[in-house]
């Protein structure tokens, strides 16, 4: 099975995305990760506000058959959550990489970002 | 220790199933999605390798006596070719398992079939050598397991599937009845019974024809994920989780299933459930749904409105049919009415919840 690993973000190791094409970074998690965790039932996502660090929790993911913890990518302030979550937490599924986001970071420094694993990487890791 | 694997494990793995340990056995989990299953075998049918359930055939002449001693309902109902649910006590009166008993057609070799759970049936086998010998009695215990696979397939058009699938008829097959059918040229036990609540047939199949009778079957292949959610949602109980000898022991009468105890039968732990019966239970099974998002799950603690602990989730998801939050557990007696108000501790934060009566299908609160 093949999984959708977009060129224009940049991956953690426990599966978590981000976009940080503006100064304003997007989080989520990977298609490998949804297809993983199966059924997507419920998010527990921060709230706008929440200063996180690198590898901090940031919110639970949880699947008709799993717990997964979510980690921060960056270092910065909640600007958003994707409110959508609560009422259609399937989104993660049907489009990881999209709808399915998880939250808006704005970004306190670039510290951290370059030792995110690249597209290459990532695909390499999930193979 | 090694896994035991159904003989089809190798042909689920190409059609993309993931495996998960269940009951010591290597069980396919998911075929597609557990949701999609999951309505599959609400809406239309499913079909499910359950060959992790064990399979004991009891003969002779004293095998009346033997199962009659050995579980708690009362198998001089059964007819040939019926069927019933029944636990299998300890002296204490504590559920060892739950199992369902056939009594097999009268022209077949072996008198009775009892299916205990993956995992349970040379436990299963060994207790009822063990009292067979004790007790004199004249009767052949053969732990079948490894011979057969068992299939079920299960919801609203399971029948005419099953039906379309052998020359014989089994439409006229009642609930909890069984005959031996043909499929694929092989002769199968196919019994009107299941565990997801749907209308449907078990089959037990020889190995040797496990792929040909698989394939005469085309319908959605359900993993055990969905047939768990699957007896969630009517509250039935899965041994090892909802009740278990050593980790949560627990009588029929707490675990919701006092209806299979006949105490006008003679049985091991037969006094000790007259007794608990008459004392009456401090806690109760019963099925629980969260007002509050989050998912129920095994371990969780039940509190009262003051956060006191009162009880345990010993089963929990999110319902697929529902699309809400449900569990089954324990709670005192005095707590365990449908509407009664409590508290879920879902990963530390307390969440409003409800008592609920079962199935939850079926519960208009």
């Amino acid at each position: 099975m093949s999984f959708e690993v977009p060129d224009d973000r940049k991956y953690l190791e426990s599966h978590e995305w981000v976009d940080d094409a503006d100064d304003t970074a997007r989080v989520g998690i990977s298609d490998f990760a949804q297809d993983e965790l199966g059924d997507v039932v419920f998010v527990e996502l921060p709230s706008e506000g929440d200063e996180l660090s690198a590898g901090d929790e940031f919110g639970v993911v949880e699947s008709i058959k799993a717990v997964s913890d979510l980690y921060s990518p960056v270092n910065g302030t909640v600007t958003a959550v994707n409110d959508a979550l609560e009422d259609q937490p399937e989104l993660v599924n049907e489009d990881p990489f999209g709808e399915g986001w998880m939250m808006e970071v704005e970004l306190a420094d670039d510290s951290g970002l370059d030792e995110l694993l690249s597209a290459e990487e990532y695909r390499e890791q999930i193979e | 220790m090694t896994l035991r694997k159904p003989p089809l494990r190798d042909v689920h793995a190409a059609e993309g199933a993931t495996f998960t340990e269940f009951g010591g056995w290597d069980m396919p989990v998911e075929f597609d999605s557990i949701k999609v299953e999951h309505r599959a075998v609400r809406e239309e049918a499913g079909i499910f390798d359950v060959s992790h359930m064990g399979q004991i055939e009891v003969s002779g002449p004293d095998a009346d006596e033997l199962m009659q001693r050995l579980t708690t309902n009362d198998v001089s109902e059964l007819g040939h070719g019926d069927s019933h649910y029944s636990m299998i006590p300890d002296e204490e009166g504590t559920v060892l398992d739950d199992t369902v008993v056939y009594r097999l057609p009268a022209d077949h070799d072996a008198e009775f079939l009892f299916v205990p759970n993956a995992g349970h049936d040379e436990q299963m086998h060994q207790r009822w050598t063990d009292h067979r010998d004790e007790w004199d009695l004249d009767a052949t215990v053969h732990n079948a397991t490894d011979e057969y696979c068992m299939y079920a397939i299960q919801g609203p058009d399971a029948p005419d599937l099953v039906n379309s699938a052998t020359d014989d008829s089994v439409l006229d097959i009642s609930k909890f009845e069984g005959e031996y059918a043909e499929f694929a040229g092989a002769d199968c036990w196919t019994a009107r019974t299941g565990y997801t609540g749907e209308d449907g047939f078990e089959i037990i199949v020889p190995t040797d024809d496990a792929e040909a009778v698989w394939d005469c079957f085309d319908c959605q292949p359900c993993g055990l994920g969905a047939r768990d959610t699957l007896r969630m949602e009517q509250g039935f109980l899965l041994s090892g989780q909802d009740f278990d000898a050593e980790d949560n022991p627990r009588n029929p009468y707490e675990a919701g299933v006092g209806w299979t105890v006949k105490l006008d039968t003679e049985f091991v732990g037969r006094d000790a459930l007259e007794q608990a019966k008459e004392e009456g239970v401090e806690e109760e099974f019963v099925g629980i749904k969260l007002v509050d998002r989050g998912v129920p799950r095994h371990g969780y603690d039940v509190t009262d409105t003051d956060d006191h602990v009162i009880g345990e989730v010993t089963s929990g998801t999110m319902s697929p049919t529902l699309g809400e939050p449900i569990a089954l557990g324990y709670v005192p007696t005095d707590s365990s009415d449908p509407g009664t108000v409590v508290r879920v501790v879902v990963r530390g934060q307390s969440k409003k919840a409800k008592i609920a009566s079962t199935p939850f299908l079926n519960d208009d609160q």
